[in-house]
């Protein structure tokens, strides 16, 4: 059985410099439970755009957007917050991790924002996470310690210490080599496989794209 | 567990500055130290100026005036009630200087519930008598026990002890500019003369400093009992009753109610003596407002760091509401920050103002014209430490409320597609 978890339905945007441009054209489109979905297209097409609205931080926009069946539109800013916090797992094209923190608290931050589970049970957790993607032994480190491909990997983790029933990336490959490249998406098709995690992926590179279950290919704000 | 979680990053934020962090707390304490200091110091001199006058005026002074009678018979008659008079070269009768039933005043005044205290009075003109000059002086006859009470006599009397003035019988203080004159040293006996020519040996039992010399070379004391005996009087001969309220601010309304109850004179301390209040008043309001200005140079401090921390931390600010954190919650961030900064700088603020202050207090500071004081004064009231912790805090708070401000309302899509 497969349920929507991301559903947008006629999302416009429009950016207004100097003169104004409208850069997303009634974007409507789904992600399923389980989904290993790309978003693709050339750089300028709007896809990071459209994956910042998805992801509820960008609010200047016209259509609906639902998460879990619930609609995004009218909620507060605290309360968007609070979606972020518990559904949507994000991966950046940076890593973004605090440098102030040990690796294995920046996996724990935002499961302390959280709060369901205590700080042991969380700990325990985010250990586990590391372990799936072979990094348990750089845990007490700190992040500039860590090379850039390590560095992703715990930002894969943070963002699945929620559990979130979607986990969002920006260009998640855009930094880095070819080889930590490859370990990344290994790692993306491994949650995807085993886990059952659903996941939407913003990307440029079609190798990538084509290994996924469901490819969406924008052109100029819209969907083809 | 939020709160910990907050206060956790802002912990690590603080810490990742720590220098800045330093610097701002520093910056704090350093002007609640001053603050602290500069109070202190500043009232205990006020305290000290103000006891030199304030301490040895009574509240409410009640005493019989010699002037011309206000009423003259011609104007009593009903005759000439609607006739416009000339009266020439009113001179003042020679009355009485004593207060008239003195004893049962007395008695209502000292059961009257906003009184403190009551002291008797009596003050005369004299000539101290030095081989063959004569030297103009006043002399006050006491009631040593309510007088030291109320006045703190005892203070001012730098040598020989004060209660041998009740003692032993036709003793006197003399001042001691008037006794560095007259080269009379304790146990010699002096002669005055009064106005009226009678003369009196009196043996010197100590010496009076006031702090004004002024008032030392006239001035000298005798109990109640020699002085009556000097003027050959009766014992309910008083001249003056000061009296001594609980709230010194009633003085003004209490006196004119005594004036007319008791049909004498009566001067209050505030008509006596406003420049002093004044002069108190100007210089506590001084020392505040330096006092606040340093507060809010430093509040400056505190604002420029974490305005600085803010562009710096502008990445962290983005994740943190990327993965969930709401506006308020960085904003709460920001504010503990300032707070941190704020409370240590108070308490080690407090602390050093106390330390420096206790120094200052140290400090000889010996001059003859004050002969109780013997290090620089310091006031140590609560009040101040209050107040510089709660401006403290206050200014603090506000210096951390615009940056926060500000790191609340980052969009973390600026800043991530920036990259």
């Amino acid at each position: 059985m497969s349920t929507k978890v991301l559903e947008s339905r006629n999302i416009n945007k429009y950016f207004y410099t100097a003169q104004t441009q409208h850069v997303l054209k009634d974007v409507t489109f789904s992600v399923n439970t389980g989904d290993f979905a790309s978003i693709v297209g050339k750089s300028g097409c709007g896809k990071s755009t459209l994956l910042y609205i998805l992801s509820t931080m960008d609010t200047d926009y016209t259509g609906d957007l639902f998460i879990d069946g619930e609609p995004m539109r009218l909620k507060t800013d605290a309360e968007l917050a609070s979606v972020r916090n518990e559904k949507i797992g994000f991966v950046f094209q940076f890593h973004y991790l605090l440098n102030e923190f040990s690796v294995v608290r920046n996996v724990m931050i935002p499961g302390l924002k959280l709060g369901k589970y205590s700080e042991k049970e969380l700990e325990e957790r985010a250990m586990e996470k590391l372990k799936i993607f072979g990094i348990e032994d750089q845990a007490r480190k700190y992040p500039n310690q860590l090379s850039g491909g390590q560095k992703q990997r715990v930002a894969i983790a943070r963002a699945l210490i929620n559990d979130p029933i979607i986990i969002m990336g920006d260009e998640p490959t855009g930094n880095l080599d070819k080889k930590n490249s490859e370990i990344v998406f290994e790692l993306f098709q491994k949650l995807a496989r085993e886990y059952k995690q659903t996941l939407l992926i913003v990307t440029h590179d079609m190798e990538f794209a084509k290994a996924t279950d469901h490819v969406i290919e924008m052109e100029d704000g819209r969907i083809l | 567990m939020r709160f910990k979680l907050l206060s956790d990053i802002a912990i690590a934020l603080a810490l990742a500055r720590w220098r800045q962090t330093l610097i701002a707390a520093v910056g704090v304490m350093f002007s609640i130290t001053m603050f602290i200091t500069l109070l202190g110091f500043m009232n205990g001199l006020n305290d000290m100026l103000d006891g030199l006058i304030l301490n040895r005026t009574p509240h409410i002074k009640l005493y019989n005036e010699l002037k011309p009678s206000a009423s003259q018979p011609v104007q009593l008659a009903s005759t000439y009630k609607d006739s416009y008079h000339f009266i020439r070269s009113i001179k003042p009768d020679a009355g009485r200087l004593e207060i008239y039933n003195v004893e049962p005043i007395m008695s209502a005044i000292s059961k009257d519930d906003r009184v403190l205290g009551i002291a008797p009075k009596i003050s005369t003109q004299v000539f101290y008598t030095v081989g063959a000059v004569d030297i103009a002086g006043m002399i006050n006859g006491v009631d040593v026990d309510a007088e030291n009470k109320l006045y703190y006599f005892s203070t001012y009397v730098t040598a020989g002890n004060y209660i041998d003035l009740k003692n032993i019988p036709n003793s006197i203080i003399l001042g001691k500019a008037a006794a560095d004159k007259m080269l009379a040293k304790i146990g010699d006996v002096v002669q005055v003369t009064t106005v009226t020519g009678e003369k009196q040996q009196l043996k010197v039992v100590g010496y009076f400093q006031s702090g004004i010399n002024d008032i030392d070379k006239v001035q000298s004391y005798t109990s109640l009992s020699t002085a009556q005996k000097l003027l050959g009087q009766s014992r309910n001969y008083i001249t003056d009753l000061q009296v001594k309220l609980k709230n010194i601010d009633l003085a003004p309304t209490m006196s004119k109610e005594y004036s007319i109850l008791f049909a004498v004179d009566a001067e209050d301390i505030q008509t006596a003596n406003a420049q002093f209040e004044t002069g108190s008043n100007v210089r506590s309001l001084i020392s505040y407002a330096v006092g606040i200005t340093l507060l809010i140079v430093s509040g400056f401090g505190i604002y420029n760091i974490l305005n600085m921390m803010n562009y710096e931390k502008m990445d962290s600010i983005a994740i943190l509401k990327a993965t969930g954190f709401s506006g308020s919650d960085v904003k709460r961030i920001f504010i503990m920050i300032a707070l941190g900064i704020g409370v240590f700088g108070v308490m080690f603020g407090l602390i050093f103002g106390f330390l420096m202050s206790s120094v200052i207090d140290q400090i000889p500071f010996v001059t003859p014209a004050l002969p109780s004081i013997k290090t620089f004064p310091v006031n140590y009231s609560l009040k101040f430490y209050v107040i510089g912790a709660t401006f403290g805090i206050f200014t603090t708070y506000l210096a951390g409320y615009l940056p926060s401000r500000k790191a609340s309302k980052v969009d973390p899509v600026v800043i991530i597609r920036g990259k």
